[in-house]
C-alpha cells in the first residue's frame, strides 16, 4: 500500500503565547509535530505494518521543519518530503497548503492518505478535505478507528462523541481524531535509523506552481489573545441563600438562565 | 568548537526527557518511599533502546554515543535518582566492560541481552574492606582444569538482584613483583554457590537495587575471564572512568531538577506579599544554581565528547563525576532551603533530590578519589 501522511510542524501545547505588533512571536518558542499529525503517523506505520507498503510523511513548511519528519521517520515512517514555501509563501492560508499538496499528489498513486483531524495553531481542520476534494478522492474526517480489507476500508468516525460506522473504497483521505491510537516513541534504533532514511526537498517551482497559483485566499486582520480570566467569587452565607444568589447571578448576570 | 547537539541527540534528548516525564515521574515518589526497584520501567527502557544506547547495532545496541548517553542519563535523573542510578550502572558497569573487552563470544552471549534491553547487568567491585582502596580485593578466583573457581563477598552492588550476570573482581595470582593480580570475571547471577541479598536500608536512591553477594565456591568457566587476565586492575580503571561520567550526568540531572523545582517555586509562593523570587537572598541562591548546573552540563559533555572521539578523558571524567555531583548536593540542598518547611516534606520532591544526591558523592570512587585522581593526572 502507498501511505502517505500530511504533517505539520506546530507550536508546543505547552508554550505560552506571545502577541506583539499583531503578530505572534515564535522566536524562543519550542516545536514539536501536531499532536493530531502523531496520530496519522502512528496509524500509518501500523497499517503499513499489517497491508505492507511504503509510509512517506510530506510537510509543507521550512528548513525547521526537516526535525519533526525526522521524528517521523525514527517513529517508523519509510520516506519524507519536504516542501519548502520559506523563499516563496509570505502569508499562506489553508488554500495554500492544499493546493501545493494538490500538485505534489497530482503524479502519486495514493492508497491512503492520513492527516490530522485540525492542526492545534490554526485550527481550521480544512487542509485534508480540501486536497481529497481537489484530488478527487474520497475522504473521511475525525476517525477513531480504521480497518482496511482489500480495496475497502471500514471506519469509525467520531462525531461529537457518537460513533458513525463507514463503509469507503480505497483511495481514502482520513483525518485522525484522539483516541484512534496511542502514537509510540520514536526508539532509539529509529532515531538513529531516521538519519540515514530518504528525506527529499523541493520548492514550489519543483510543483510547477509560482507565488500567484497559491496566494492566500483568506487575509488575517487581527490577532489578538482571549481576554484573561477573571478571578472566581466564592459565594458565602447560609447555603439557601447561596442557592439564591447563584440562581439570581446565572440569570441577570450571566444571562444563561 | 561546536556546542550545538546533532539532530539524532537533540531527538534522543527530547524522546527520553518525553518517557521520564510520562512514565517515571509519576512514580519517583512511591520508588524512593517504597524502596521498589521499577522492573517494568526498566522492561520499557529495554523496548524503546534506551539502555543499548552506546552499543553498536552488530550487538544489539541503538548504536549512540556516549554523549547521547550521558544526555539520557540527565534527563533520567532529572526525574528519578534511583532510575537514573540503576540505569546508569547497568550500562556503564554491567554491559560497556564485556563491550570494551570482551572477546566476541562474551559479547554474543552476554552483552548482547543488555545491549538489546532484555537483562541487566551489574559490576562487583567493592568488598566490606576494600572499597575506595580497590586493590585490597580478599576475594579470589583459583584455576580449575578449564574452570575458575571463585570464593569471597562483595557489598553494595547495584542491580545485583535483578541482574543476569555480575562482572566480578578477584585476585587470581600474584605477579613478578609479588602483587596480586586483579582480574575480572563474567559470573551468571544463576551459577550455583552464588547467593545475592538486598536488605539494605539506604538514605537515598532507594529504588535502586542494591545488594550484597557472597560466592561460595562458584564455578565458572575459564572462558568468563573478561580481557587480559593481567591487565584486569588497569582495565576496571577504565570502566570507571567511563562510569563517572555516567554518574556525573546523573549528578546533573538532579541538579537540573533542584533547579526547576526551586525556580517554579521561588515564583509562586509569596511572602512578605511578594512571590520570594523577589527577594534578593533568592535571586541569588538561583543564579548560583543555574550557573553551576551550566558548568557541570559543560564538563559532563566535554568528558563524553573526548570519549567519543577516543581522546584521553580520565582527567576530564573525574572533574565531572566531582563537579557534577557535588554541584547535585548544593543545589538539591538549596532547592530544599528555597521551599522552606514544604521542601523537608516528601511530597515537594526535593528532599529526595538531597538524599539522592549525596550517593553521588560517595559511589563509583568518592570525591575524594575524583580529587586524588585528577591530582595523580597534575604530576603529583
Ligand atoms: C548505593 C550504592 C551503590 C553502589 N554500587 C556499587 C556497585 O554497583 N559496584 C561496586 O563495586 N560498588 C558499589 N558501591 C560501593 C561504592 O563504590 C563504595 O561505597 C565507594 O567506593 C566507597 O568505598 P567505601 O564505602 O568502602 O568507603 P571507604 O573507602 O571506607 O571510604 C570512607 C571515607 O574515607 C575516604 N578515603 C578513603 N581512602 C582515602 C584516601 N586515600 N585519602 C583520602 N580519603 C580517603 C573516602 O573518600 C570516604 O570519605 C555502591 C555504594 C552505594 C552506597
Ligand atoms: C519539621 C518542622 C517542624 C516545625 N515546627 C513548627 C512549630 O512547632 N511551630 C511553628 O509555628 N512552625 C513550625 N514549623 C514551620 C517553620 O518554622 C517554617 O517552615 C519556617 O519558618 C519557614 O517558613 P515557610 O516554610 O513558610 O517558608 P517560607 O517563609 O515560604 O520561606 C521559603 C524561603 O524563602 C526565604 N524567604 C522568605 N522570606 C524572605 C525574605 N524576605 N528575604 C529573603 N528570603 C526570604 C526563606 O528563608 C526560605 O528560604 C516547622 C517546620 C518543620 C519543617
Amino acid at each position: 500500500m502507498n501511505i502517505y501522511v500530511l504533517l505539520k510542524r506546530t507550536f508546543d501545547t505547552e508554550e505560552k503565547i506571545v502577541v506583539s505588533d499583531g503578530r505572534i512571536e515564535d522566536e524562543s518558542a519550542e516545536y514539536i509535530i501536531n499532536p493530531y499529525d502523531e496520530y496519522a503517523v502512528e496509524e500509518a506505520i501500523k497499517q503499513r505494518d499489517e497491508h505492507g507498503g511504503e509510509v512517506t510523511v510530506v510537510t509543507v513548511g521550512d528548513e525547521e521543519s526537516e526535525k519533526q519528519l525526522r521524528t517521523a521517520l525514527a517513529m517508523g515512517a519509510d520516506k519524507a518530503v519536504l516542501i519548502n514555501t520559506e523563499d516563496d509563501v509570505e502569508d499562506g492560508d489553508q488554500y495554500t497548503t492544499a493546493k501545493i499538496l494538490e500538485s505534489f499528489f497530482e503524479d502519486k498513486e495514493a492508497d491512503l492518505i492520513l492527516a490530522g483531524n485540525v492542526a492545534i495553531d490554526e485550527a481550521s481542520g480544512q487542509v485534508g478535505p480540501r486536497l481529497a476534494e481537489s484530488l478527487g478522492i474520497n475522504y473521511v474526517t475525525t476517525i477513531t478507528a480504521l480497518e482496511i480489507d482489500g480495496e475497502s476500508a471500514n471506519i469509525d468516525k467520531d462525531v461529537e462523541g457518537d460513533v458513525e460506522k463507514i463503509e469507503t473504497a480505497l483511495p481514502v483521505l482520513v483525518t485522525c481524531q484522539q483516541g484512534l491510537n496511542e502514537p509510540r516513541y520514536p526508539s532509539l534504533p529509529g532515531i538513529m535509523k531516521a538519519k540515514k532514511k530518504p528525506l527529499e526537498e523541493l520548492e514550489i517551482d519543483d510543483l510547477d506552481l509560482d507565488e500567484d497559483d497559491v496566494e492566500a485566499k483568506t487575509e488575517t486582520i487581527d490577532i489578538f489573545l482571549p481576554p484573561e480570566k477573571e478571578a472566581g467569587k466564592v459565594l458565602e452565607g447560609e447555603i439557601d441563600d447561596q442557592v439564591k444568589e447563584l440562581i439570581s447571578l446565572l440569570k441577570n448576570d450571566a444571562k444563561v438562565l | 568548537m561546536d556546542f550545538e547537539l546533532t539532530k539524532e541527540q537533540t531527538m534522543i534528548q527530547k524522546m527520553v526527557r518525553e518517557f521520564a516525564e510520562n512514565v517515571i515521574k509519576p512514580r519517583a515518589i512511591e520508588i524512593d518511599k517504597e524502596a521498589l526497584f521499577p522492573l517494568d520501567i526498566f522492561e520499557q527502557m529495554g523496548e524503546l533502546g534506551i539502555l543499548g544506547i552506546p552499543f553498536p547495532e552488530t550487538y544489539g545496541g541503538s548504536g549512540g554515543d556516549t554523549l547521547s548517553y550521558a544526555i539520557a542519563v540527565e534527563e533520567v535523573g532529572r526525574v528519578c535518582g534511583s532510575t537514573g542510578l540503576s540505569f546508569a550502572a547497568t550500562v556503564s558497569l554491567g554491559a560497556s566492560p564485556i563491550y570494551y573487552f570482551g572477546t566476541e563470544k562474551q559479547k554474543e552471549t552476554f552483552l548482547r541481552p543488555m545491549a538489546e534491553g532484555r537483562a541487566l547487568g551489574s559490576f562487583g567491585l567493592t568488598e566490606p574492606n576494600a572499597g575506595s582502596d580497590a586493590g585490597g580485593t580478599k576475594t579470589t578466583a583459583v584455576e580449575d582444569g578449564d574452570d575458575y573457581i571463585i570464593n569471597g563477598e562483595k557489598c553494595f552492588i547495584t542491580n545485583a538482584s535483578f541482574a543476569k550476570t555480575i562482572i566480578v573482581t578477584a585476585v587470581t595470582g600474584k605477579n613478578n613483583r609479588g602483587k596480586n593480580i586483579i582480574s575480572a570475571i563474567i559470573v551468571p547471577t544463576d551459577t550455583k554457590g552464588l547467593t545475592v541479598t538486598s536488605n539494605y536500608d539506604k538514605m537515598g536512591v532507594r529504588g535502586s537495587d542494591t545488594a550484597e553477594i557472597v560466592l561460595d565456591n562458584v564455578r565458572v568457566p575459564k572462558d568468563n575471564l573478561l580481557g587480559d587476565p593481567q591487565k584486569g586492575f588497569s582495565q576496571f580503571l577504565y570502566t570507571l572512568d567511563g562510569g563517572r561520567i555516567s554518574i556525573a550526568a546523573l549528578g546533573l540531572g538532579i541538579a537540573q531538577g533542584s533547579l526547576e523545582k526551586a525556580l517554579s517555586y521561588a515564583k509562586e509562593r509569596k511572602q512578605f506579599g511578594k512571590p520570594i523570587s523577589n527577594f534578593q537572598a533568592i535571586q541569588f541562591k538561583l543564579a548560583d544554581m543555574a550557573m553551576e548546573v551550566e558548568l557541570a552540563r559543560n564538563i559532563v559533555y566535554k568528558a563524553a565528547w573526548l570519549k567519543d572521539h577516543d581522546k584521553p578523558f580520565s582527567k576530564e571524567a573525574a572533574y565531572a563525576k566531582l563537579y557534577a555531583t557535588e554541584t547535585a548536593f548544593r543545589a538539591a540542598n538549596q532547592a530544599v532551603q528555597v521551599h522552606g518547611g514544604y521542601g523537608y516534606m516528601r511530597e515537594y520532591e526535593v528532599e529526595r533530590y538531597l538524599r539522592d544526591a549525596k550517593l553521588l558523592e560517595i559511589g563509583e570512587g568518592t570525591s575524594e578519589v575524583q580529587r586524588m585522581v585528577i591530582a595523580r593526572q597534575l604530576g603529583c
